[in-house]
């Protein structure tokens, strides 16, 4: 099936897609961020993104999948906040555990890294544009 | 007894070049895939080697299974992934450059056979 021979083309494109989803899950935590809820089970728990190799054994070439999204086995932060019409008997909140700077980082990383696809493919479609003109 | 760099078609070692260089680009272009892979190990292809094999004869692939290596890390990362991005940006724009180059001597090679056939 061709669907399963790599080039270069399909490395890049289906790294390329990884990184998006694991921006995604990034920008879920970040918007989940201060998000409370009345009970514990409740609260958000911040999503991560599983990367795992797909090797092609044909032509040596390994591009990456997103084998899961697992979910932090993360606490929610208990706040007091009485005033909250979500609070509990005792008056506490759940608070999402996420950590802003670290998703931060996480998305600056993976923005850079998709950076780097778009250059790798933009290089191999010039190269493989001129060898196809060659004259 | 003939040189074996003469034997090897009408565009010399440049074919063979530009397949090497082709097959570099895509293990290079798997590193930085795999940037961020848990575990993943950077390879690359030792382009002498690869093509001192195939000048002597050996196909595409025994060339390269035999010149494919793991990269050393300079500093290794916790998680077990060895791509260092610098290096790799570097070897990828390497052999972009070296892929360019053998094109233009491939080209060159190309006009002339056709000036050949011409008769000019």
């Amino acid at each position: 099936m061709a669907g399963n021979d790599l080039n270069i083309f399909s490395v890049a494109g289906r790294a390329m897609s990884a990184q998006q989803v694991r921006m995604n899950t990034a920008a879920s935590n970040l918007a989940n961020a201060s998000a409370v809820a009345g009970k514990e089970a409740d609260a958000y728990r911040p999503i991560k993104a599983v990367f795992a190799t797909q090797m092609d054994k044909a032509t040596g070439l390994a591009t990456v999948n997103v084998s899961s999204i697992v979910r932090a086995d993360a606490t929610p932060v208990r706040q007091h906040d009485p005033g909250n019409p979500l609070a509990d008997e005792n008056g506490d909140v759940w608070a999402a555990p996420v950590d802003e700077s670290a998703e931060m980082v996480e998305m600056l990383d993976s923005s850079r890294q998709y950076q780097n696809l778009v250059e790798t493919l933009s290089t191999a479609k010039q190269l493989m544009l001129d060898t196809i003109r060659m004259k | 007894m003939s040189d074996p760099a003469s034997n090897t078609g009408l565009f010399g070692v440049h074919g063979m070049a530009l397949e090497l260089r082709s097959q570099r680009m895509g293990l290079i272009a798997s590193n930085i895939a795999n940037a961020a892979t848990p575990n993943y190990k950077a390879r690359d292809i030792d382009f002498n080697t690869a093509l001192n094999a195939r000048i002597k004869g050996a196909s595409q692939d025994q060339a390269t299974a035999a010149a494919v290596q793991y990269r050393v890390p300079v500093m290794p990362s916790l998680d077990g992934n060895t791509v260092e991005m610098g290096n790799e940006q570097v070897a990828f724009s390497q052999n972009a450059v070296g892929y360019a180059s053998t094109l233009a001597f491939l080209s060159d090679d190309v006009g002339e056979v056709k000036r050949a056939i011409k008769g000019e």
